[in-house]
């Protein structure tokens, strides 16, 4: 898998972070070399084998269905840059 | 099959959906905050579900309890392993920059749905699958001039997302697949169905063609939150397809906007870029892996369905199709008529039906009321059906009586006594009656006489009137035809 310039772009997009159009180059050949690396696990064989999903083997953690949290606006609110009456505020975005 | 004239011949509209059922549990999907609707904002939120840096899901069980039980209910099949992923996107509600969601391996795969069509006929839906997810935050722009609000109450809170295939075709069957839908969820008690709170919610994907030619391209309208807008924007996004293509353009794949207001669908502006979600395996979790005898058991506990119920209602009462669909689309309603049948020693079903979906649901519907909350219980009504089989009052006063009691709460016989209205079955009685309208009417004797038997009803009317409704009917008629005759 290759990434040109343009892939750059689009994935700063997504990510929303800026990324000057002169950097873009650059950063496309950081990108190749870290997923060539990663490529090189493309040399086993994994036929058959199924992903591993936990280094240890254990099953999912679940809690029981009851109400252990939250009914904590200020802590929730705290690092807002802009809040009203309880609620997070931001630049309007209305389709 | 329906079809939509067109200009260039006729349309066949592919419709399926995509609905969001919010999951009935006290906690949310992975954290422990509230999930009760009408809260202060952001009240109920942890800081799991505010996505602060450090902090970890945990999985609440209810969640897949839920999940699976509606899986059951649904005829699907029922994937022992699932796995929980991240779909990546932006937007000032989700506040993890990632929905956890289900992908490639949801904890429920194909089932079906059996629509109950207003001409009583069936059809089957197919389940493509149903996902787990987290529901996103509420954002309200119409608060302030510049700035958007958000509560993320909603934020976390478990949604299931269950999947059609395009098995539809026309906004009458989406609207009895919604319908349908609903009462199994309220059946199973894993989802409110309550659309206005925004319980359960709809994409409606919809596409056109020719009868017999490869599937259009379709256009998905997000959002919708009723079934009457959904069938609004079905209607709509059909015409709008198909006057699009027959003036020679061509549908584009997009996503759409329902207005409520105008009853049409829009694009959405941003959009570009929306769809690369860019899916993978939440490493914070682990697959989910269920223990089938745990499923076995949950599928044993299950309670009977609409489809069963209805089926047993026309087999052991002798009921409709559509009556029985009628009756057994809320459980309430299903309770309600079967404990009026069971009530004094066995009622006549049928006439129980008619009672239920009559005079009742109209008493209900004109109080806006739920069944619950109706002043004649199950045992009232009973009580009245029993008067009007032993004769004690005729049909006509019967719905008299139905309407006092549900003014006043009283018991029919108590309604019956208070207001004199128990019905003349004393021969004596009745013939007094007859043979005063007899003497009182010589002019229609004659006609009748003369070989006029439409008269006889006009009799059988003034007599009825005389009596105040009161009179035993059968009677009348028997001792007007003896005296005229």
């Amino acid at each position: 898998m290759a990434v040109d310039k343009s892939t750059v772009a689009h994935i700063a997009k997504l990510a929303c972070i800026r990324i000057p159009e002169a950097q873009q180059e650059a950063l496309a050949g950081e990108l190749n070399s870290i997923l060539g690396w990663v490529e090189q696990l493309g040399e086993l064989d994994t036929q058959g084998i199924a992903p591993m999903t936990s280094v240890v083997e254990m099953r999912l953690p679940k809690r029981v269905d009851a109400v252990t949290d939250g009914d904590c606006r200020d802590k929730v609110i705290a690092n807002a840059p802009e809040s009203a009456h309880g609620f997070f505020s931001v630049p309007k975005v209305v389709e | 099959m329906s079809l939509v004239q067109g200009k260039t011949g006729e349309w066949e509209v592919v419709i399926g959906l995509e609905v969001h059922a919010q999951v009935i549990a006290e906690s949310k999907l992975f954290s422990g905050a509230a999930t009760a609707f009408g809260a202060e904002p952001n009240t109920q939120v942890s800081l799991v579900d505010a996505a602060m840096p450090g902090m970890l899901p945990v999985l609440n069980e209810k969640s897949i309890e839920q999940a699976v039980k509606t899986g059951l209910g649904l005829n699907a099949q029922i994937n022992l392993t699932s796995v929980f992923e991240r779909k990546n996107y932006f937007y000032p509600d989700l506040p993890q920059g990632y929905q956890i969601s289900q992908y490639l391996q949801p904890i429920v795969g194909e089932g079906v749905v059996t629509l109950d069509l207003p001409d009583g006929a069936v059809k089957e839906v197919g389940i493509e699958r149903l996902h787990l997810e987290q529901d996103a935050g509420k954002s309200l722009h119409d608060q302030h001039p510049t700035a958007t609000y958000i509560d993320l109450n909603r934020s976390g809170v478990t949604l299931m997302e269950i999947v059609s295939k395009p098995d539809m075709r026309s906004a009458e069957e989406v609207g009895a697949y919604l319908e349908k839908l609903r009462s199994i969820l309220r059946y199973l008690g894993t989802c409110s169905g309550n659309m206005e709170e925004g319980s359960m919610r709809c994409d409606v994907n919809v596409s056109v063609r020719h009868p017999g030619e490869d599937l259009g391209t379709r256009t998905e309208t997000k959002n919708v939150n009723s079934i009457r807008f959904a069938k609004q924007a079905i209607e709509h996004e059909a015409k709008r397809q198909i006057a699009l293509i027959e003036d020679g353009g061509k549908v584009t794949q997009e996503t759409r906007l329902f207005d409520p207001d105008r009853g049409v669908t829009r694009a959405m502006r941003s959009k570009e870029e929306a769809h690369d979600y860019r899916y993978f395996p939440d490493p914070d979790l682990l697959p989910v892996v269920l223990d089938p005898d745990w499923v076995a058991e949950l599928k044993r506990g299950l309670p009977e369905l609409p489809d069963a119920k209805k089926a047993r209602f026309t087999a052991d009462f002798g009921l409709s199709a559509y009556d029985a669909g009628v009756l057994v689309a809320e459980q309430e309603t299903a309770a309600y008529f079967e404990t009026v049948v069971a009530g004094g020693g066995g009622r006549d079903a049928k006439q129980a039906a008619n009672w239920v979906t009559g005079a009742l649901f109209g008493a209900l519907n004109r109080g806006g009321m739920e069944i619950g909350a109706a002043p004649i219980d199950a045992d009232k009504l009973g009580g009245l059906l029993d008067l009007l089989e032993a004769g004690t009052i005729s049909g006509r006063i019967a719905k008299d009586v139905f309407d006092a009691m549900w003014e006043s709460g009283k018991d029919a016989a108590t309604v019956v006594e208070e207001k004199g209205l128990k019905q003349i079955s004393d021969s004596g009685a009745i013939e007094a009656i007859v043979d005063h309208a007899i003497a009182d009417n010589p002019g229609q004797v004659e006609q009748f006489k003369s070989g006029n038997d439409k008269v006889l009803g006009w009799f059988v009317g003034q007599i009825m009137k005389a009596s105040q409704g009161k009179a035993n009917p059968g009677m009348v008629n028997q001792l007007l035809r003896k005296k005229l005759t």
